[in-house]
């Protein structure tokens, strides 16, 4: 500890306090210069500043500087905020609010913030907001006070929490007002009262308060608040098996949408596609494409790309498949080892084929606003995006179902794959049947690229990833029944999840597949064994 | 009249033979060759065709100024097509058949390690342009990528100070290989070093491509509710990051609270991703696409228009490559002969200037100076630079905050000429010549 | 009388294929030694090096058509065993390195010191005999096969079954060979090596010695191959391979027939790694990716499946037309391999050597009805 670091302390203390006693004469467009001038250090304290003097023009700038745009004119000086897309920006002057004309990005220089900033900002817009009509802005206002526990909000959280009229939002204020308590030097009863408050809370925020409050110099208050962690730590710890099953659904729906599509061309239709995570990486690159055409046709489309993605993939993936069947698979059946050989000669002709078409590197494909974020059932956290997928993967699944056992297709195609003689013979168009029933297995696997397009990296090795899961999924479900192929699926998915913790990701992968290994000894035909003689 | 006819045809095709012989030599006679050796399909592809394109594109503005030596170059493509054997076998090919001068290529470590044998065996030159984990240093090897102490080191100074947010509990996440295991245990050693407590530490290690984040996303979660400020350093390989990333997005962990920094996610690899949900996390490396510097742009604008993409982005590798081809230009010129031995010989001391605007020079150690920048990333997928390191960083073979390798030493000048000499035991351990 | 056995176990033809390979197997690493580096005879080190890399794919494909061209069994992981065979000698060869390493520790690897090793895992011990690392090239392959084929032959798992549950253990083998924690070096694997038997791996003399044994080896195995298949033994695989439940309700002992080829099949792919080792200069997890066994299954199904010269021809052919393409047509071969897959496996289900007789037989009806 030299007195080196004592200075580095010091001095930003020092400017804070200096520009914090300036401020009280300087009009707000001093205070608003300032954020321009200096370093980091000095913009935290012009920062503090405009959110102290109880400016109103001050939420808008901060918001402004915190999203990046705010900009100084270059030609004069002026601090800007802009906004807009392409080359001309149009400017709001800052200290007026008022319109400034517009202005090319290379006649403005951006006033940078940095992490530290971005939370500076957050506790000031925090402490700024907390009156304001919105309640969804006064619970976030809260919330970004419980994270910051800044203690020069007391002050305003107290005369928030006085006016507040929702409960749950009065609430939220007492336990940011609560962690922030514990933070200062407030007396140990006061405290105690606190700890409670947090306690009741009991999230994991609430856990890394207590935490913190537990390495407090008072012995009482340590002890109040490490055993108030203890009680959180072990609420969280019940959730986790809860949370660990979700995972295990989630993990599973995505192995389901890779799987279902080979449950038909190889469990109906007996044609070991190794192709088939191909098919999968042309739907997710159509929704590449399909998003890239709405974002220049149709900007307000936009947010509903991926639903307009989901036909047209089917489409796609269904259409290379029927031309697939035409060309390689017809002459192949009843010899299913050959097919794999040819399919693995088309999985690499279709990657090298998308890599000199679309190049070699990950496309950007953007989730909805509807798919992103996550919330809390319980203490289960629970991300949109995964629930998407795993209610489209039974949306998915059920559609087939229908097909396959309510539709004449669906009768043709069981027909066929369980006596092609017999059916050719009751007039049904077998070759029509089987390209119809590649097609489908293929079109299920575009749609499974859509979804993937949002977890994972839409690049030429998309399908190799998922390939041999599918297989697995497959084989374990056994051959030939959707059923087992959902079961299959669900159960490799919550096994996965539950080693993961124990084992590791890798190592417990390892344990799946020998898992897989041993069981297809037990049962050689997979969970659900198709019976009769068919089989031989 | 058979026997006759056979002779003649024998006769004709050894005319071909001689005729097609010669022709090859006069070829080579007129220009010098230089070996591209990046895989073009498999997984690493991804990475290495964009610096395969660099590569072209410096050839084909070196011929336009003239060549070297009054020869034009000549780049001879092969794909080794991310598999390993290949590498070696590829690099014999360049070498022994087609006769390169020089050959810029690799990725992966396990790529460089496969071919290290070959290069030292034909006494060939490799510039190998990928931040790597160090410890090693080989004669016929030039590394114009980051050294631990280039990148990883820097990164966590910068974390722990103020500006970075006075971080105090670490995730080390990686996946499993001899780079971030090595960069790890470095960073670990450094972290005890600078008085953070073994339980603040957390190590994690995924597989290649690793694509379901949840779990280990939410146990970084846990870890990070202790009540401390906690970093994640990310030495998370290619195409894993993509499912990273958008699983820290969706669970909300944003830069404010849990930064990552990242030591392999640069421009190329954001352009997979929305940047949106990311703004504030870091990466680490000595270049970014948006400094501003009239060599810089000056590159972007050719590389775009080369590539013909008004938006093509450049990366930290790219200009490793640019660095490193120009040294070698400049060490040809010196030493007057594309002769190994002379040229890396010649090529010590050689400073050519960077795009970051600072002069990098080739060190004895066969490693180069160059800055570290710290990038937060932008809305637009670019890097907002928040922090440099003053001057130029010399790149060290062999970390000093290691036990088995602070008393090693590289030095290939005559005086050493040695890749490990321990300086305690004063001898040349290993194979190190 | 065992040569006697072997050699009359023969067709004319496969004697002829035999000292055609041991040929090339000595003239081509002779030429490279002997011959002046100008001479027009002279072989480049890096064409010797390819045979023998080409020879050691070759007897890793004549395994696969072993099991698959004989038995019926698609084994989608035979690629396992020949990585497998391929530690067993890298451990060696790491064994063999000795102070020579980076860090210069005498009895522990380089990535064993930097992984904070203290002292030598168990299952190192041995490697640093050779005799006891060419008892293991044998022996690890050969217990694995017996593992797995015992469970699943017994089990009758069958078909496209057994070819998944290959498929998942070479998989399971190479997420746990990528781990550092096992001990094997992790995603570099092995490589470095410095000496075999006490000379340099870098040598021209040793490389030539390598491509020699490679070839020796594959010679080896074709003979071996042709008696098992030439016997009455051979007749009976046949069998099982077409109508298995039949043999089985005649009252053979199916799994045994297929356990005894299965296991033979992996040690010869053991082998096969073991030479491939030394001379392409690394083994790393890769060797157990999927893609691989497939592509040796591909390689045999080019050359044809069923004959024992058709793997050889394939492999060679595969590997040349991969060596070629890589270099000369760099950015399009990979459609020029996938649609040599799709051509062979719709227009030639015998390939090549299949094709080959196709044409033959057919010259000779030609020539009985001009007669």
């Amino acid at each position: 500890m030299s007195h080196k670091r004592f200075l580095a302390w010091l001095l930003p203390a020092l400017v804070t306090l200096a520009v914090a006693g300036t401020a009280m004469a300087a009009d707000l467009a001093t205070l608003v210069g300032n954020l321009a001038a200096g370093g980091y250090s000095e913009r935290d304290a012009a920062i503090t500043a405009l959110a102290a003097s109880g400016e109103a023009r001050a939420a808008p700038v901060l918001e402004a500087l915190s999203a990046g745009e705010l900009y100084v004119r270059t030609a004069d000086k002026v601090v800007v905020i802009a906004r807009g897309s392409g080359k001309q920006l149009s400017l709001v002057d800052a200290v007026t609010g008022k319109e400034a004309g517009s202005a090319s990005e290379d006649a403005l220089d951006r006033i940078k913030v940095n992490n530290r900033l971005r939370g500076t900002i957050d506790a000031a817009m925090g402490a700024l907001t907390l009156m304001n009509p919105d309640p969804k802005v006064r619970r976030a206002a809260a919330q970004s006070l419980f994270t910051r526990r800044d203690a020069s909000s007391l002050e305003p959280l107290d005369k928030a929490i006085a006016g507040e009229k929702d409960a749950a939002i009065k609430r939220a204020m007492t336990e940011a007002r609560a962690a922030i308590v514990l933070g200062t030097d407030a007396p140990a009863a006061r405290k105690i009262e606190a700890i409670d408050t947090v306690r009741a809370r009991g999230d994991r925020d609430a856990l890394g308060v207590l935490l913190a409050a537990a390495a407090s110099a008072n012995a009482e208050v340590k002890a109040a608040a490490a055993t108030a962690a203890e009680s959180v730590r072990q609420r969280l710890d019940a959730w986790q098996a809860a949370q660990n099953v979700w995972y295990g659904i989630s993990l599973g729906s995505v192995l389901l949408l890779a799987a279902i599509g080979l449950a038909i061309t190889f469990g109906t239709m007996g044609v070991i596609n190794m192709a088939h995570g191909e098919m999968v990486m042309l739907g997710a690159y159509t929704t590449f494409v399909v998003q890239q055409t709405l974002r220049s046709v149709a900007p307000q489309l936009n947010e509903l790309s991926v639903i307009v993605a989901l036909p047209i993939a089917f489409l796609v993936s269904g259409a290379v498949g029927v031309v697939i069947e035409r060309t390689i698979i017809r002459f192949l059946y009843g010899r299913a080892l050959d097919t794999l050989l040819a399919t693995w000669g088309l999985s690499l002709v279709l990657q090298q084929a998308v890599r000199t078409i679309f190049g070699p590197t990950n496309r950007e494909v953007s989730s909805p606003s509807w798919m992103s974020g996550s919330f809390l059932v319980g203490q289960i956290e629970v991300t949109y995006g995964r629930l998407w997928i795993v209610v489209f993967a039974l949306l998915v699944f059920a559609a087939l179902l229908l097909v396959l056992r309510r539709t004449p297709l669906g009768l043709y195609m069981r027909a066929v794959t369980q006596n092609r003689p017999m059916a050719s013979a009751m007039g049904i168009r077998t070759p029509r049947v089987d390209a119809l029933t590649f097609g489908l297995g293929s079109g299920i696997a575009g749609l499974a690229g859509v979804a993937l397009s949002q977890i994972d990296n839409v690049s030429p090795n998309l399908g190799q990833g998922y390939i041999i899961d599918s297989f697995m999924v497959v084989v374990f479900g056994g051959v030939g029944n959707l059923f087992g192929t959902l079961l299959g699926a669900t159960a490799l998915g919550i096994v996965n999840k539950f080693l993961e913790p124990y084992a590791g990701a890798v190592l417990g992968k390892i344990l799946v597949l020998v898992f897989i290994i041993l069981f297809i000894q037990r049962r050689p035909r997979g969970l659900f064994a198709q019976k009769g003689r068919s089989v031989e | 009249m058979k026997l006759g006819s056979i002779i003649r045809s024998g006769l004709v095709a050894a005319g071909l033979v001689a005729s097609a012989t010669t022709g090859a030599f006069a070829q080579s006679g007129e220009t010098i060759k230089v070996g591209i050796l990046h895989s073009l399909s498999g997984t690493m592809a991804i990475s290495e065709t964009t610096l395969k394109d660099v590569m072209l594109m410096l050839i084909d503005q070196q011929n336009k100024k003239g060549g070297l030596l009054g020869k034009k170059l000549e780049a001879v493509v092969v794909d080794p097509a991310s598999n390993w054997p290949l590498f070696a076998e590829k690099a014999r090919e360049l070498l022994q058949k087609d006769k390169v001068a020089a050959v810029f290529g690799c990725w992966t470590s396990v790529s460089r390690k496969s071919v290290l044998p070959v290069f030292e065996e034909l006494n060939g030159i490799l510039f190998y342009p990928v931040q790597y984990e160090g410890q090693e240093s080989q004669r016929n090897v030039f590394y114009t990528g980051a050294a631990p102490n280039q990148q990883a080191i820097p990164a966590v100074d910068y974390l722990m100070s103020k500006d970075g947010g006075e971080v105090k509990r670490w995730v080390l996440a990686g996946t499993d290989y001899v780079y971030p295991r090595t960069t790890n245990k470095i960073l670990e050693a450094y972290l005890l070093q600078k008085g953070v407590a073994k339980e603040d530490i957390m190590i994690n290690y995924t597989p290649f491509g690793h694509s379901d984040w949840q779990s280990i996303v939410a146990d970084i979660k846990k870890f990070g509710s202790a009540g401390k400020k906690t970093a994640v350093v990310s030495t998370i390989n290619g195409d894993a990051n993509v499912p990273f990333y958008k699983e820290l997005g969706n669970q909300g962990i944003k830069a404010k609270d849990i930064p990552v920094v990242a030591f392999s996610v640069g421009e190329e690899e954001l352009a997979g991703i929305d940047t949106k949900p990311l703004v504030g996390h870091l990466a680490a490396w000595n270049y970014f696409q948006s400094v501003k510097n009239p060599a810089n742009e000056a590159f972007i604008k050719e590389w775009q228009a080369f590539t013909k993409n008004p938006k093509r982005v450049t990366n930290d590798p790219m200009e490793a490559h640019v660095i490193g081809f120009n040294m070698w230009i400049e060490a040809v010129k010196k030493a007057g002969t594309t002769d190994p031995n002379k040229v890396i010989d010649a090529i010590v001391g050689v400073k050519v200037p960077n795009l970051t605007g600072g002069m990098s020079e080739m060190l004895p150690n066969h490693h180069i100076t160059k800055p570290v920048l710290i990038g937060e990333i932008e809305a637009n997928g670019q890097f907002d630079v928040v922090w440099k390191t003053p001057g130029l960083v010399p790149g060290a073979a062999w970390s000093p905050i290691l036990e088995d390798s602070k008393n090693l030493k590289a030095d290939w000048t005559s005086a050493l000429n040695c890749g490990n000499y321990d300086t305690v035991a004063k001898k040349c351990i290993g194979s190190g010549k | 009388m065992m040569t006697r056995f072997l050699w009359t176990g023969m067709g004319r033809n496969l004697r002829l294929f035999v000292l055609l390979v041991l040929t090339v197997g000595i003239a081509v690493p002779l030429l490279n030694v002997l011959m002046p580096q100008g001479s027009p005879l002279y072989v480049p080190s890096y064409v010797l090096q390819l045979m023998g890399k080409y020879l050691c794919y070759a007897s890793l494909a004549l395994a696969v058509d072993l099991v698959w061209g004989f038995c019926g069994i698609l084994s989608l992981g035979h690629a396992a065993f020949f990585g497998l065979g391929g530690y067993c000698m890298g451990m060696y060869l790491m064994r063999q390195i000795g102070t020579r390493g980076v860090y210069g520790n005498p009895v522990l690897p380089d990535f064993m010191v930097f992984l904070n090793y203290k002292e030598l895992p168990w299952f190192w011990y041995g490697f640093d005999q050779f005799w006891f690392a060419a008892a293991m090239v044998v022996l690890v392959p050969s217990l694995l096969a017996l593992a797995l084929g015992w469970f699943a032959f017994r089990s009758r798992v069958t078909g496209v079954y057994l070819s998944i549950i290959t498929q998942a253990m070479t998989f399971a083998l190479l997420l746990a060979f990528f781990r550092n924690d096992m001990g094997f070096g992790g995603n570099n694997g092995l490589t470095d090596f410095k000496d075999i038997l006490g000379y340099s791996v870098q040598a021209d003399a040793t490389r030539a010695v390598l491509c020699f044994a490679s070839a020796l080896a594959l010679a080896l195995f074709l003979v071996i191959s042709g008696a098992v298949v030439g016997s009455r033994f051979g007749k009976a695989l046949t069998a099982v391979r077409d109508a298995e439940s039949r043999m089985r309700f005649l009252g053979y002992r199916v799994e045994g027939f297929k356990l005894f080829v299965f296991v033979l099949s992996a040690a010869m792919a053991g082998i096969a790694g073991a030479l491939y080792v030394p001379q392409v200069g690394i083994i790393n997890p890769s060797e157990f990716a999927p893609g691989n066994s497939i592509e040796a299954v591909l390689w045999v199904a080019v050359g044809g499946r069923g004959t024992l010269v058709g793997p050889v021809i394939g492999a060679f052919l595969v590997n040349f037309a991969k060596t070629w393409l890589t270099g000369a047509l760099p950015e399009v071969w990979l459609f020029a391999l996938g649609a040599l897959f799709i051509v062979v496996t719709l227009l030639l289900p015998k390939g090549i050597v299949g094709l080959w007789a196709q044409i033959k037989s057919r010259n000779l009806a030609r020539k009985a009805v001009s007669a």
